[in-house]
């Protein structure tokens, strides 16, 4: 090869610092927005004029309106001369009463589970993972149909099934004793959050001044005053009471209590042990992800079991382990909305409703979205807020 | 805390001496360990029989196999007591391929053992090629002269009609047989330099995965109609269709997007090096690599949205679930729903478990 030959000059480039790269570039992405807004545009007009022909007004005017459907079973006050913008948002309370304590009671359930499979037991183990097997295997909506199948069938309420004393179980759902909720109770459980942060503060500066001079100093003095002493010393000054009202049998149905209905006890139940099979796969990874070498190195030390468990291998696994669960938690709440196939009326199901009795499909349609969007942002936030917290901080 | 306080200890137990009947042996390591193991083991060892044993009594011991044709009678009688698997015999037809007409049901059957059979050979190793496309389009278009028919001497069948399983295989199938190209599309879009193709995968991932799928289903059925100039009408199985693939693309583009970031650098400057076209490049070098690292996460994807495909039943679509629901409004069956859900169950878990087994299968040899 001769290596001698001069290289050729640079090509010229016609379009100053537009190369031909660059122009290829934005052809296409000239050509890409082009087909987008031609697509959206030509339905855009067809839907103008589908809805002029079908005399529909476009417009959020109807949220005005009164709403005149019944809501059987909900968190926030309602009636049926509210306006569908009120229905909505106690449908929004519904989707969230059920996401948010669903959440909590997966995570727990699918701890345990996924503990379970690690266990030395073998039956344990076993029996763990065909559980998560089996759930993880069969549609969501065909568990939640079968549940709701199974609480119809219960007995009525006369012969309602007793499990505890106190507790009922029929087919007007679960029936639990209650603590009624005022304003003064509401008070005391206050004082209880606002020690929880005080305590809060007080490890954080308890923590950094351990960071200084390497001193161990206990938080637990501080929390059992501010979390347990001071509520009670505030609800024993204002004399609140605490008594347990507790469900009674009255005709056909029952008094007092707190009452899960059969539709929300479904749903919430095939959340549950739906999304905790998911879960105690994610724990089990998370616990197996720490090498063994941190679990040796803590024994050496002579931790104690709890404290290793605490400070070394949960820290650890955390971080394997949020992501995940944050898709799992978004997963969760966005399957809420099957509630809809057994008629318990969270947010789509009203929606729906509003969409059969006003015809207007896009709004409705429209504001799931919005609902579900504002819902899975915030909780990818706050994960993704948690999960910078607890990773890796490397030098 | 106790029960995973023996993760770590393994190596102790194996270095116990190796004494004793092997059985006894196995039993100490495994159930009787320690005191509260050995309580554990006996509490779990109880609840167990106790559920086998009721199971046994209702779904076997009581149970009513075979009635006559529409009696329900005997079923009545156990009510409460044991099954009543009669129903299944009673109900399968329906139940597995809807209102397709009863004499051309041979039809809808072939289809499903095609669908299992594409399924199976694009397992093996051995048809990872380009040809397994050319079979899958193949397979595809004979599976649809077997629903439609129309030609070779087959009644024309509507797709009103069509109904259960071939149902919800054919949304599963097709969602992923145009999802998969669209989310490589996206996946590659989210990538891409080019700042509006970029923000225009971001905002179609972000808003897809944001939202449930029913209100995709929703929109598929409610609003859709609206979207198209008057007159013009798509079938219902059609619109849920598009809308299973929009939402499958989202999940697979996420997917393949992974597989695309564990491809190394090097990869992509050496493919430039070569000049490669950008389509070339990804096609011949980058997406075979990262594609394959995320066989097992895709495997996962599938059984997923499979599993999703049964949503349909909200916008009111036969397949195998709506079916299953259908067969049990008939009032002399009614209170035996139980047994067709345990039945419908069974069928989805063999699909899902074989998939996931094969999942699992992917990740244990994926190392070689």
């Amino acid at each position: 090869m001769t290596t001698d030959t001069p290289r050729p000059p640079p090509r010229p480039r016609f379009f100053g610092a537009w190369g031909p790269r660059e122009l290829k570039g934005l052809f296409w992405q000239v050509l890409v927005v082009a087909i987008v807004v031609g697509v959206v545009g030509f339905l855009w007009s067809n839907t103008v004029t589908n809805l002029s022909a079908r005399r529909i007004t476009t417009g959020f005017a109807f949220l005005g309106r009164e709403a005149g459907m019944p809501i059987a079973d909900s968190l926030l006050a309602y009636n049926p001369r509210d306006t569908y913008l009120w229905a909505f948002v106690v449908g929004v309370g519904n989707t969230l009463r059920v996401a948010v304590i669903g959440i909590v009671l997966a995570t727990i359930l699918g701890t345990l589970i996924g503990i379970s499979r690690l266990s030395a037991n073998w039956l344990l183990s076993r029996l763990a993972a065909v559980y998560v097997e089996t759930l993880r295997d069969i549609p969501l909506l065909l568990q939640l149909l079968f549940w709701y199948v199974l609480m119809q069938a219960l007995p009525a309420a006369r012969a309602a099934w007793r499990p505890i004393d106190g507790v009922f179980l029929s087919n007007r759902g679960l029936i639990l004793p209650a603590i009624p909720l005022g304003p003064p109770q509401l008070w005391v459980l206050g004082t209880a959050a606002v020690g929880l942060a005080v305590v809060y503060l007080i490890r954080r500066w308890l923590v950094a001044q351990q960071m200084r001079d390497g001193k161990l100093r206990p938080v637990w003095p501080f929390a059992v005053s501010f979390i347990l002493a001071l509520p009670v010393l505030v609800s024993i000054l204002l004399r609140v009471s605490w008594t347990i009202e507790w469900p009674q049998l009255r005709g056909f149905n029952f008094v007092g209590g707190l009452t899960l209905a059969p539709e929300y006890f479904a749903l919430l139940i095939a959340l549950v042990t739906y999304t905790s099979a998911f879960i105690a796969e994610i724990v089990r990874s998370g616990i197996q992800s720490v090498p063994r070498g941190q679990w040796d190195a803590a024994n050496a030390l002579g931790l104690r079991r709890s404290f290793m468990l605490r400070q070394i291998i949960l820290p650890q696994a955390l971080r394997v382990i949020v992501p995940p669960m944050t898709s799992q938690y978004l997963n969760l709440t966005k399957n809420s909305s099957l509630a809809v196939a057994i008629g318990y009326q969270d947010v789509v199901s009203i929606a729906n409703t509003t969409l059969n009795q006003t015809g207007q499909a896009i709004e409705a349609i429209a504001l799931i979205m919005a609902v579900f969007l504002t819902i899975s942002l915030s909780i990818s936030f706050f994960m993704n807020w948690y999960n910078s917290r607890i990773a890796l901080v490397e030098r | 805390m106790t029960v995973i306080a023996d993760i770590p200890d393994v190596p102790r137990a194996a270095r116990r001496p190796q004494i004793g009947n092997p059985v006894v042996r196995w039993l100490r390591t495994n159930l009787f360990s320690s005191i509260p193991n050995g309580i554990l083991s006996i509490v779990l060892l109880a609840v167990l029989a106790k559920g086998i044993f009721s199971f046994v009594q209702w779904g076997i011991a009581n149970a009513v196999w075979l009635t006559p044709a529409n009696d329900s009678s005997a079923c009545r009688a156990v009510r409460g007591l044991g099954a009543c698997w009669a129903i299944i015999p009673e109900k399968y037809r329906f139940i597995l391929f809807g209102t397709y007409p009863f004499d051309e049901q041979w039809r809808p059957a072939l289809s499903v053992v095609l669908f299992i059979a594409l399924y199976f050979l694009s397992t093996r190793r051995a048809f990872w090629r380009r040809e397994l496309i050319y079979l899958w389009i193949g397979a595809l278009a004979l599976i649809s002269v077997l629903m439609w028919g129309g030609v070779l001497g087959l009644s024309f069948v509507s797709q009103d009609r069509w109904g259960g399983l071939p149902v919800t295989l054919i949304l599963a199938t097709f969602g992923l047989a145009f999802g998969f190209p669209l989310g490589i599309l996206v996946a590659l879009g989210r990538r891409s330099k080019l700042p509006a193709i970029r923000s225009l995968s971001v905002l179609y991932v972000e808003l897809i995965r944001g939202v449930p799928l029913v209100s995709l289903l929703f929109v598929a059925s409610v609003m859709f109609p609206l979207f198209m100039p008057s007159g013009f009408n798509i079938d219902k199985l059609l619109r849920a269709q598009i809308a299973i693939i929009l939402f499958a693309g989202a999940y697979l583009a996420e997917v393949i997007r992974g597989g695309l970031q564990a491809v190394p650098r090097g990869q992509y400057e050496a493919a430039d090096a070569l000049g490669l076209s950008y389509w070339r490049k990804h096609r011949l070098i980058v997406l075979p690599q990262a594609i394959r690292h995320v066989i097992p996460p895709l495997v996962n994807t599938f059984i997923a949205f499979f599993k999703d495909t049964s949503l349909v039943l909200i916008i009111g679509i036969f397949d195998l679930l709506t079916t299953a629901k259908t067969a049990i409004i008939d009032p002399a069956w009614q209170q035996f729903s139980v047994e067709v859900y345990i039945f419908v169950a069974a069928i989805y878990f063999i699909f899902c478990f074989a998939m996931s087994r094969y999942s699992r299968s992917l990740e244990a040899t994926s190392g070689r």
